[in-house]
Order: structure tokens, then C-alpha cells, then sequence
């Protein structure tokens, strides 16, 4: 167990040295000279030179690199360009906001995935496995942009049941910053859902075939308790970590979501970011997200073997 | 020279005693009805696309203020948009951006990923950790991210968006075909064609890459699908097709703003994107059944 989880940090070293160099090349995609995109309307050669000189770019490209990590190992991702906040800041600012809407969808992606997939399985070449297909291609086929304007137009357009954009944080009023965030939470667990049922569904058909559920059955427990107890615990297993998986799907589903329902979050983040241009905070809203999936990629490991007792020892 | 009608003739021998793979493959995926239909509604988009301009008579791009935000009507059956141009005409032009980056953007990353899954599965070594710890980077930025990230940096344009997309879904496809190299290149016809003195070059290309080719189409399929979606979501968000070209994710961005007003330029679009999206899906599940040797 021990030697595993060293042998998985220590891999996750080059991962994230390459992930540091692809969004530090990024800004080299930038057609014609970097300084002068990023002076953006100025055309002052002295603004330029001071530009070219505060971001290394008069230095080699390895230098330039070494500058840069150095400052994002230390904390400093740069400043926005637009309202000279620093970038880790306004991360730190905007990432609650999209945690809790990603809490929400993966609590509803559960909900509805889990189920639906043990019912088609149990219920296999049913109408309710039948019905339960045609949810996760509905799902995975849904643009989540289209599904939320068209949430936006019935539930707030034409039914007024709840609010078409903002947000209300949960320390301030807990009903109101619910009722904003139903609507994006549910667009985004749909998708989670689909994806989730469809992992189920194979993996109860898998664990109904095998020997220990014929015991069950052979002894005489009710299908209830063969199903409950001995199927789905282990059908599941791999299920939650996959969940957590979903989270990367998740922060890029987050990008339209929020943009159609006004969330001030990590998406509305980036997407602010991109039309102003203001490349150091694209930069950060990128590595943060890799940071965070590969954190999760390793507690997902980690979480597997600690309850799959035979990975353990 | 000798070798390559050696691999005509076996092959030939091959197709007079027993049904080739590709044929029973087809017959397997013929008697999917969903992989069917979507195969038939692809086919209908893709005449749409190649046909527009005599299937609609509208131009997609004229305005006309005397017809902004109608409702659907005979003359306009899906109604006008908010600067009074024809929202079936551009439904159908449409077309063309979606089919297209979703095609071009799954070649780019079949032509990158491919050639650097083979070598890094057949390889191995420093070249093989080094390919993988690259994907490995790619594939923990989520896919959408990092296409908005490219094509912020490239520019907005349909090109760059199918450049972004394309890029981001390359690591799929190393990652898909470095392991399937791996599990073929142990099997004995592979040893075999070493053991006749084949350079590697050509074991690679003649004998490992046509027995991955179905997971690779596979995964290609559900890529197109995934790439579509990713092209309408670039173009949401104003990254790729520029206006007043039409393309069905930036006429939801307008559809948005008017949505009280004119709750029909949302559907069509969406629902559009959504037929497409569902029939490659489709294809995708049926071609993944149709393909697996173990099914029977």
C-alpha cells in the first residue's frame, strides 16, 4: 500500500512538470510578438518595453519558463491584466462558487444514475431498461448549453418558479442561493448521470452472473436482500471513484453553465478571461483545473484500494 | 515486393472461404436498429449540408428589418432571428460548420495520435514514457478547458476551433492505440513477421495498425459526437464560427438574449446539434457491438 502511493506521487511529478510546460507554451501560440497582444490597444514603445521586460520575454524561452514556474510554485500565477487582482486570488474567489455547484450535480448525477442503472440491470431487456437507455443517450446527446436555456425558458420564463441568472451565496441565504443553483446543478448532473448509469448497468449485469449472487439465491434470500446486500456493495465500489473522475467533465461543463445562468464562478472565470484577453488568468483557471483533477485521479486510487481488500497488502 | 503479394493472396484466400471481418462486422451493425437510424439521419444532415443552397431559398446571411424576430409562419416555417434572416436557411447552412469541424477536428487528432500511439506502444522505452507522461498531462486538463484555452490563445475562427478541438482530443487517441499496440504486438502473427525479417516500420503499419482499426473507429465515432458538441460550445461562447456565417452554437448565443421574445430561434439549433450528436452516439454503441469479437 505504502510502496503504491509512492510509486503513484512520484509519477504524478513529470505529470504535472508537462501539464506546467503545455499551458506555459499556450501563450506562444500567440500569433506575432506576445508583448504587443498583450499591450492590447497601447502602442507606447515604453509600455511595450516594460511589458517585455516584467514577463522575461526579451530572455531565452527556458528562461522565460524557469521565471514563470518559480512564480507559480511560490503562489504567484501573475496579475489579471484587466483589474490587476492577483490570479490566485480571484481563483480563490470564484472557485467556492463552482465547487458548490459541482457538489450539488454530482449529489444529483448519484441520485438519478445509480438507480436507474440498478433497475436496468436488475430489470435487463424491460420497458425500464429500455427507458433507462434511452435517459443516458438523451444525456451523453444533450448539448448542456441548449438544456440550460431551454430550463431557463420553462421554469423561469414560463412557469416563474425560479430565478434565471445570479447567484446568492449559501452563507447568506441558503434558500435563495439553492433555488439559483438548482437549475445549473441539474443541467450538469444530467450528463454526470448518464455516463454514471451506464458504468452501473455493466457492472450489476457483471456481479448478478457471478458465483457468490447464485449463493445467495440458492439459499433462499429474498431478491431484496440479494440485490441490496450482496449485488450492489460490490457493483458499487467502482462506481463512487469513477464519480469522482466525473469532476474534470464537471469544471468544463461549469464554462457553459454558468455563462447561461450568469454564475459568477470558475467558468465565467475563464470565459471572462479569454475576451479580454487577459491571458495570465487563462493560464491559472487551467492549471488549477489539472491540479485539482490530478489530486482527485490519485484520492480516487487511493480510495480504491482502501476498499477493495484485495488490492491491499 | 514478394511480401505484399504474399498479404493479397492470404487475404484473398481469406475472403473465399470465410466472410471477411469488415463484412460480418456490417451485417452485425445492419440489424441494430438505432445504429441504423442514426446512420440514416447523419446521411440526411449530410445532404442538407452539401445540398443548402437548394434545399432552402432563403440566404442564410441576408437581413431584412422589416422581418426581425417572427414568429414561425408558411413563408419562414422556423421563424426569423434578431436581425430578421431565415432560421431554417440557417439551420441547414448550419450544418456545414458542425459536420465539418466535427469531421476535420477527429482527423487532426487521428493523424497526431495515431502515429505517436504506435510508436510509444511499439517503441517503448524513454520515447514510450515520454509520450505518455505528455498525454498524461493533456488528458488532466478536461477536454473543453483546454479547447477554450487553445483557442482563446490561437484566435476565434472556425479553423483554430477545429485546431483547439482536434488537439484536445489527440491524447484519446494515443493513449487508445499505445495500448492496443501493446496487446497486439505479443501476439504470434507479430512475432512471426519479425521473425521473417519485416522492419519495423512495416510491422507497425501493415501488420499491428489494420487490427486496431475497429477500436480506433469506434472511438472515432464517439469522438465526432463529443467534437460536435465542443464545436457549438466553442461557438457559444464566441470562439469559433464568426457572424454572420451560420453555426448552431453562436445562433443559441443569440437565442439566449431573446428568449422571452422569440423562444423559437432556441429550438432549432439545439435540437439540430442534439440529432447529430444522439446519431454518432448511435453509431458509435451499435459499431462498438458489431466490432467486438467477443459478442456473438
Amino acid at each position: 500500500m505504502l510502496n503504491f502511493l509512492a510509486k503513484r506521487l512520484v509519477q504524478i511529478v513529470p505529470t504535472l512538470f508537462f501539464v506546467s510546460v503545455l499551458i506555459f507554451s499556450l501563450q506562444h501560440l500567440l500569433p506575432g510578438d506576445p508583448a504587443l497582444v498583450m499591450a492590447g490597444e497601447e502602442r507606447d514603445p515604453a509600455v511595450i518595453a516594460q511589458i517585455r521586460a516584467q514577463y522575461h520575454l526579451d530572455q531565452p524561452i527556458p528562461v522565460q519558463y524557469a521565471y514563470w514556474i518559480k512564480g507559480v510554485l511560490s503562489g504567484d500565477f501573475g496579475e489579471s491584466l484587466r483589474n490587476k487582482m492577483p490570479v490566485l486570488e480571484l481563483i480563490a474567489q470564484k472557485l467556492p462558487v463552482t465547487l458548490q455547484l459541482a457538489a450539488m450535480a454530482i449529489t444529483i448525477a448519484f441520485l438519478i444514475g445509480i438507480p436507474a442503472g440498478i433497475v436496468s440491470a436488475v430489470k435487463k431487456g424491460t420497458a425500464w431498461d429500455y427507458g433507462a437507455n434511452l435517459f443516458a443517450l438523451w444525456g451523453i446527446s444533450t448539448p448542456n448549453f441548449w438544456l440550460g436555456i431551454m430550463l431557463i425558458f420553462l421554469f423561469s420564463i414560463e412557469l416563474g418558479w425560479l430565478p434565471a441568472s445570479g447567484y446568492v451565496p449559501l452563507t447568506e441565504n441558503w434558500r435563495a442561493s439553492i433555488a439559483a443553483t438548482i437549475m445549473p446543478a441539474f443541467v450538469l448532473g444530467n450528463a454526470i448521470a448518464a455516463i454514471l448509469m451506464r458504468h452501473t448497468r455493466s457492472a450489476m449485469l457483471q456481479v448478478l452472473e457471478s458465483d457468490y449472487v447464485r449463493t445467495a439465491r440458492a439459499k433462499g434470500l429474498s431478491e431484496r436482500t440479494v440485490i441490496l446486500k450482496h449485488a450492489m456493495r460490490n457493483a458499487l465500489t467502482p462506481i463512487i471513484t469513477l464519480g469522482a473522475l466525473e469532476l474534470g467533465t464537471l469544471l468544463s461543463g461549469a464554462v457553459l453553465t454558468e455563462q447561461n445562468f450568469s454564475i459568477p464562478g470558475f467558468g465565467k472565470l475563464i470565459v471572462d478571461a479569454v475576451f479580454n484577453r487577459d491571458y495570465a488568468v487563462v493560464q491559472g483557471v487551467v492549471l488549477t483545473t489539472a491540479t485539482i483533477y490530478i489530486t482527485l485521479n490519485l484520492i480516487a486510487d487511493i480510495a480504491y484500494i482502501l476498499v477493495n481488500p484485495r488490492l491491499r497488502g | 515486393m514478394t511480401d505484399t503479394t504474399l498479404g493479397t493472396s492470404a487475404s484473398l484466400a481469406g475472403a473465399e472461404t470465410l466472410e471477411s471481418p469488415a463484412r460480418r462486422a456490417w451485417r452485425r451493425l445492419v440489424r441494430r436498429k438505432g445504429a441504423m437510424l442514426g446512420l440514416v439521419v447523419i446521411a440526411l444532415f449530410i445532404l442538407l449540408a452539401v445540398f443548402a443552397p437548394l434545399i432552402v431559398p432563403y440566404d442564410p446571411i441576408a437581413t431584412s428589418w422589416s422581418l426581425v424576430r417572427k414568429a414561425p409562419s408558411l413563408q419562414h416555417w422556423f421563424g426569423t432571428d434578431e436581425l430578421g434572416r431565415d432560421v431554417l436557411a440557417r439551420v441547414v447552412f448550419g450544418a456545414r460548420a458542425s459536420l465539418l469541424a466535427g469531421v476535420i477536428s477527429i482527423g487532426i487528432a487521428l493523424a497526431i495520435g495515431v502515429p505517436l500511439g504506435l510508436v510509444a506502444g511499439y517503441r517503448g522505452g524513454f520515447i514510450d514514457a515520454l509520450i505518455s507522461r505528455i498525454t498524461d498531462a493533456m488528458l488532466a486538463c478536461p477536454f473543453l478547458i483546454l479547447a477554450i484555452a487553445l483557442a482563446a490563445f490561437l484566435g476565434p475562427s472556425l479553423g483554430n476551433a477545429m485546431i483547439a478541438i482536434g488537439v484536445s482530443a489527440t491524447p484519446i487517441f494515443i493513449r487508445l492505440t499505445r495500448g492496443q499496440v501493446m496487446s497486439v504486438k505479443v501476439e504470434d502473427y507479430v512475432e512471426a513477421a519479425r521473425a521473417m525479417g519485416n522492419p519495423r516500420w512495416r510491422i507497425a503499419l501493415v501488420h499491428i495498425l489494420p487490427n486496431i482499426l475497429p477500436a480506433l473507429l469506434v472511438q472515432a465515432t464517439l469522438s465526432i459526437a463529443a467534437a460536435i458538441i465542443a464545436e457549438a460550445a466553442l461557438s457559444f461562447l464566441g470562439l469559433g464560427q464568426q457572424p454572420p456565417a451560420p453555426s448552431w452554437g453562436s445562433m443559441l448565443n443569440a437565442a439566449q438574449r431573446f428568449l422571452t421574445s422569440a423562444p423559437w430561434m432556441t429550438i432549432w439549433p439545439g435540437l439540430a446539434i442534439f440529432l447529430v450528436v444522439l446519431s454518432f452516439n448511435l453509431v458509435g454503441d451499435g459499431l462498438r457491438d458489431a466490432l467486438d469479437p467477443k459478442a456473438r
